[in-house]
């Protein structure tokens, strides 16, 4: 046996090892899903575009403007064409994704940390507190989430803060009910009566037994919810009430080719709104492709 | 049972409270003066003054709060900021044309979905329920406002076989009776009248099936999937009958169930996706209305669909229930 084998086989080794651990389990069976590499790949290949594009490429939307070159069709030059203002929309559609994709991750953060954290509480200390935030959270679910976020953002103005504050609002309640769902599970489940039983105080085994075991079901709903959020920001930012102009973003630019569709310019809405339901479309493969990796139980749909 | 019902009913009481007050709260989201900012700089100090008497706020917030809630309750919504109409008859007249499109939408949708569902269930695996799988995942990640621009643009400007905007077309002599343009033409045989609202009706209602569409496919899928499992499935087939027989009359009425209830969340999406798809095809229902208020900075108007389309959805998640509960004899009343 060559000194290359060996090495070969200690990699083996290693490999095999380090795949007895869930994460890794998990994430076999995640790249194992056609569906879910692509949408893995998708999600990747966005993500990308929003951190590589204003690295390499500095964006000024008010020298951009070529009012010679308006509502050109693709060409070599202009790839995707040029908008109502003569801009590359190439190049916006680029720079928007930072916009797009920052907003609607952003908003589920925000959410996802308020949303879990109302949830365990609620789930762990049951009684007033529970009755309390799960009664805030019918009230906010009694609304269609799209309506309330437009209701709420046409209310205190127009712009990429409030619609963040908006969209996290009306995607709290599906963390709310999920992690305080997985609080009164896992808090009859043996383990957890053990560490009780060993002294451990409560916040404890909130902390390192009952929140670590629901990480499965809200990393799901996070990729799930970014879909979703990316849609909101795009409604927002079609009606007006999102990223104001001249920032680029894909709602904002769809509005804008709104006014041009009749004309034929089909290469001004066409492109933001591929971007659009690509983009989501990645998040949901993947939500789903993680949705059958961590939870080895459910059998394939 | 009935005992069920009433106690279902009476848990909507507190959450319409709350929907009331959120609400009521939007006004005091405006930041600085809600009556300057309605009215814009140039307005008079005077005007000023007078609306903010007329919207209430210059008294202490809870008797602002009963004057709203009393007023909702009796169906005044408020006025019109921009118009000086009330609200609530305003309201009223427009959202006929959104029941219809939405009632058009929720047709196609049960229409396509449920068939579509089936076909992917019993031919599991097979091309057709890939197909239909990665068409009802589309579906659900589609901007339809988009797909609007897409379907307009495809339909009315290149192909130009059908209308892009309104619901009749322009120098139609027509006078509706209810403002449901459909049932109006039928009721008074102008059959011309009838497939222009028709041919009007048909991009709108697309556009705004597909994400209701979407849904009720994939529920009917995993609903029949679970059906087809069961024993009596097997027990059906073991006496001989028909593999259509089995499907239709066996496992079809049982995987209805949950998709009933999926049907019924869907009307608050219907609604606020409304707001899009009215928008893109000037649709004069309440979405559009909502669109317009923004822009003028009516609030009111966007307070009263607020309220409006919030209680609507609690109704309807209220009768779903019951109706569910009522159908399904293997649901405890506690």
């Amino acid at each position: 046996m060559t000194a290359l084998d060996v090495v070969v086989d200690r990699r083996a080794v290693a490999v095999t090892g380090r795949s007895h651990s869930p994460a890794s389990a998990a994430w076999r069976r995640l790249v194992a899903s056609p569906a879910a590499r692509a949408g893995l790949i998708m999600v990747v290949a966005f993500v990308l575009v929003a951190l590589v594009t204003p690295a390499v490429h500095l964006y000024d939307a008010s020298t951009d403007a070529n009012l010679t070159m308006r509502l050109k069709p693709p060409t070599a030059a202009h790839p995707f064409g040029t908008d109502s203002l003569g801009r590359d929309i190439l190049v916006r559609v680029l720079h928007a994704t930072r916009v797009s994709l920052g907003l609607a991750i952003s908003a589920v953060a925000v959410a996802t940390v308020i949303g879990s954290a109302l949830g365990f509480l609620a789930g762990y200390l049951r009684g007033r507190v529970d009755l309390a935030v799960m009664f805030c959270m019918d009230i906010v679910l009694a609304f269609p989430a799209t309506l309330l976020a437009i209701a709420i953002v046409a209310m205190i103005g127009p712009g990429l803060r409030n619609s963040l504050f908006a969209i996290s609002l009306v995607s709290i309640p599906a963390y709310a009910r999920l992690s305080r769902g997985s609080v009164l599970e896992l808090r009859e489940q043996e383990f957890v009566l053990a560490a009780q039983g060993l002294g451990c105080s409560g916040w404890r085994v909130l902390a390192s037994h009952i929140v670590p075991n629901s990480l499965p079901p809200l990393i799901v709903q996070t990729t799930l919810s970014i879909a979703f959020a990316i849609l909101e920001a795009a409604a927002l930012g079609f009606l007006g009430l999102g990223a104001q102009p001249p920032t680029p973003e894909w709602g904002a630019m769809l509005a804008d080719s709104y006014k041009y569709f009749t004309s034929g310019a089909w290469w001004v809405f066409c492109f933001p709104g591929a971007a659009i339901m690509l983009s989501v479309l990645g998040f949901n493969l993947l939500g789903d492709g993680l949705r059958d990796a961590l939870d080895p139980r459910l059998g394939r749909g | 049972m009935r005992r069920y019902a009433i106690r279902r009913s009476l848990t909507i009481v507190p959450v319409l409270l709350g929907v009331s007050v959120l609400v009521f709260s939007f006004i005091h989201l405006i930041p600085g003066d809600p009556a300057l900012t309605m009215l814009g700089e140039r307005a008079t100090p005077e005007k000023v003054a007078e609306v903010r008497t007329r919207l209430g706020l210059d008294r202490p917030i809870w008797q602002q709060y009963a004057l709203y809630i009393g007023n909702a309750l009796r169906g005044d919504l408020g006025v019109s900021i921009v118009r000086g109409d009330p609200v609530a008859s305003d309201l009223l007249r427009r959202f006929p044309a959104t029941v219809e499109l939405a009632l058009a939408a929720i047709v196609v949708a049960v229409a396509l979905g449920i068939p579509i569902g089936v076909a992917s269930a019993v031919w599991r695996n097979s091309p057709l329920d890939s197909l239909a799988r990665m068409g009802a995942l589309a579906g659900v990640s589609m901007p339809i406002f988009w797909l609007g621009l897409v379907l307009a643009w495809f339909f009315g400007v290149q192909l130009r076989i059908l209308p892009t905007g309104f619901r009749l077309a322009s120098g139609t002599a027509f006078v509706p009776w209810t403002n449901f343009v459909v049932l109006d033409a039928a009721l008074q045989r102008d059959w011309a009248t009838l497939a222009d609202a028709l041919r009007h009706l048909i991009l709108p209602a697309l556009a705004l099936a597909t994400i209701p569409l979407a849904v009720i496919a994939r529920m009917t899928r995993a609903s029949m999937l679970e059906v087809l499992s069961r024993e009596y499935i097997r027990t059906a087939e073991a006496k001989g009958l028909s593999r259509r027989a089995v499907i239709l009359r066996h496992a079809l009425r049982n995987a209805l169930l949950p998709v009933l209830t999926v049907i019924g969340l869907q009307v608050g999406r219907l609604l606020a996706g409304a707001i899009l798809t009215e928008t893109i095809f000037s649709w004069p229902g309440i979405g559009l209305w909502v669109y317009e208020s923004i822009e003028s900075r009516d609030y009111a108007i966007v307070q009263g669909v607020s309220l409006f389309i919030a209680v609507i959805v609690v109704g309807v998640n209220l009768v779903t229930d019951v109706l569910y509960a009522a159908v399904d004899p293997r649901i405890k009343y506690e």
